[in-house]
């Protein structure tokens, strides 16, 4: 059974599980593909969280009670299954120390070496939860506990786009300059977020980030690439 | 080619329509005019679409030259609009002519003023929308607030439009305190009966961390079993409470997931006036149900 709750009168949100995990992940995901698919009239946009979707709404179409009572009608469609294939995209990550400026922190926190720290970061395949906080910020769920490391306790004040981070148990990729107290351990040349040309962005919620290991003259080349439009990311498709 | 020039920018003018709709599951803020009434209204005077952009100003409107003939209204907070020195109506269609200057002696109510112009602005599209979203550098006039010796491309008026007046009963009156309609929120249920009659029996004011994010207020601390939840989408008008116990009402440029109990949401007919409330200005609430506001 779904919950809905009413977020003022022009949005509301549907509660589909309780936690953070991937079966209410991809439950979340079936009922958003599900609502983008059948286009009901007076919702104008769908934004899925973790285990909530919220739905803006224009009233004046179709008012709460209206809306609750459509949805419910697609309540009845299977959701818990996953349809879509695993869709894994490879990012690469130059860890060299120029980008990685938390590096040496990160390792003697867990003690172990910069090498295993970059071994057991690009070993890890990590889910797509979401995507919030700034645009293009990936909340990504499955990294190794073995390089957890508490945030900065000053935060820096700049840190760059591309910029790759550990914070607690979670890491993630920095999409626009911004202040922010992760751990950076590397840059990725990649641009997650570019709003001058469609795909604004290229991951999608539900997606899989596997980090691969480039140097910095490689660096160098894809960030050329990438400026050019010529890049292009390796994606693995698989049915599971 | 029409055009205006800001000879001075004013303290915060910037390019808003009614917002950067469809992108929120990139992490996209909406974004959009802090006052959605006055920049619809302003855009009917004017004849043109209700989700065009305007020029929002803050505090301290902006000057102005027109390099063409033109129309323009000005709709929200009271700056003492003067053209060419002289006092001008706001909520009415005003004739400009190719050279004059539009000007504000100051803020007398409210905080923010939109400028509509006949025609429209004719910056660029970004993701669907001109609004701009200063903390992403993008949208608007360079993805900025406006500078002096801008030059801003507009749109031909439209030659054949009625000048019309908005009837008073219309404008909104703006003061320095204002009591909010709120329909509980999601997590209204993990505060006590007690707790929620504090949030609602009490004023709070606005602190100086107030901008087109998000208010944070001060007053009296709302007291709950735990701040945090699992990080989830919030609205234009949703109201957290942190560990702190002070409460923060999610504005324009908000983030689209926050990670905080959303006690309440504001209804959509009262933002405007949200949105023209100061630092040191007063806000209460009023719970209402849903249906009562259809």
């Amino acid at each position: 059974m779904l919950k809905y709750f009413p977020l003022g009168d022009t949005a509301f949100l549907i509660k589909i599980g309780n936690d953070i995990s991937t079966e209410t992940h991809i439950k979340v995901q079936n009922f958003t593909k599900l609502l983008e698919e059948k286009k009901l009239k007076g919702i104008i946009e769908v934004t899925p969280a973790y285990n909530e979707i919220l739905i803006s709404y224009n009233p004046g179409v179709l008012n709460y009670k209206e809306l609750i009572g459509e949805l419910k009608k697609l309540e009845k469609e299977e959701i818990t299954q996953n349809k879509e294939p695993k869709r894994t995209l490879y990012i690469p990550v130059c860890y060299e120390a120029e980008y990685a400026l938390d590096m040496e922190i990160v390792a003697s926190e867990n003690n172990i070496s910069i090498n295993e720290v970059v071994k057991i970061h690009t070993s890890g395949e990590y889910l797509v939860y979401m995507l919030g906080f700034t645009p293009g910020f990936c909340y990504l769920g499955g990294m190794d506990q073995k390089i957890a490391t508490p945030r900065k306790e000053t935060p820096r004040a700049l840190i760059e786009s591309g910029s790759v981070g550990i914070a607690g148990k979670q890491t993630g990729i920095y999409p626009i300059d911004s202040p922010g107290g992760w751990q950076i351990i590397g840059k990725t040349p990649l641009e997650l977020f570019n709003p001058e040309s469609e795909p604004y962005f290229f991951i999608e919620p539900g997606n899989y980030l596997k980090f691969y290991e480039i140097s910095k003259s490689e660096f160098e080349t894809i960030k050329k690439q990438v400026e050019q439009n010529s890049f292009v990311i390796k994606t693995e498709i698989r049915d599971e | 080619m029409n055009k205006i020039k800001i000879k001075k920018p004013g303290l915060l003018s910037t390019i808003q329509d009614a917002g950067r709709w469809g992108f929120q599951k990139y992490g996209m803020p909406v974004s959009g005019a802090m006052d959605l009434y006055s920049l619809e209204i302003a855009n009917q005077l004017v004849g043109n679409n209700l989700n065009e952009a305007c020029i929002e100003a803050t505090i301290d409107g902006p000057t102005i030259e027109f390099l063409n003939d033109g129309l323009i209204a000005i709709c929200g907070a009271d700056m003492q609009a003067t053209l060419d020195g002289n006092d001008i109506e706001m909520y009415k269609t005003i004739r400009v002519n190719k050279g004059s200057n539009l000007s504000f002696k100051g803020l007398k109510t409210g905080l923010r003023t939109y400028i509509a112009f006949s025609g429209g602005i004719n910056v660029p599209m970004v993701m669907g929308s001109k609004s701009t979203y200063l903390r992403g550098k993008i949208g608007g006039f360079q993805g900025r607030k406006l500078q002096k010796e801008d030059e801003i491309e507009i749109g031909t008026f439209n030659k054949n439009l009625d000048l019309n007046k908005v009837p008073k009963n219309k404008i909104p009156v703006y003061k320095e305190y204002f009591t909010a309609r709120i329909i509980p929120g999601p997590e209204a249920g993990h505060f006590t009966v007690k707790e929620l009659a504090d949030f609602l029996n009490s004023e709070y004011t606005l602190t100086e961390q107030c901008d087109r994010m998000g208010y944070r207020l001060t007053g009296t601390k709302i007291g709950h079993r735990s701040a945090d939840m699992i990080s989830s989408g919030i609205a234009f008008g949703t109201i957290q409470v942190p560990s702190h116990g002070e409460p923060i009402i999610m504005m324009a440029d908000r983030q689209t997931i926050g990670g905080y109990t959303r006690i309440g949401n504001i209804v959509s007919e009262d933002l405007p006036y949200i949105a023209q409330l100061k630092p040191g200005d007063k806000i209460s609430f009023k719970e209402v149900k849903l249906n009562d506001i259809y």
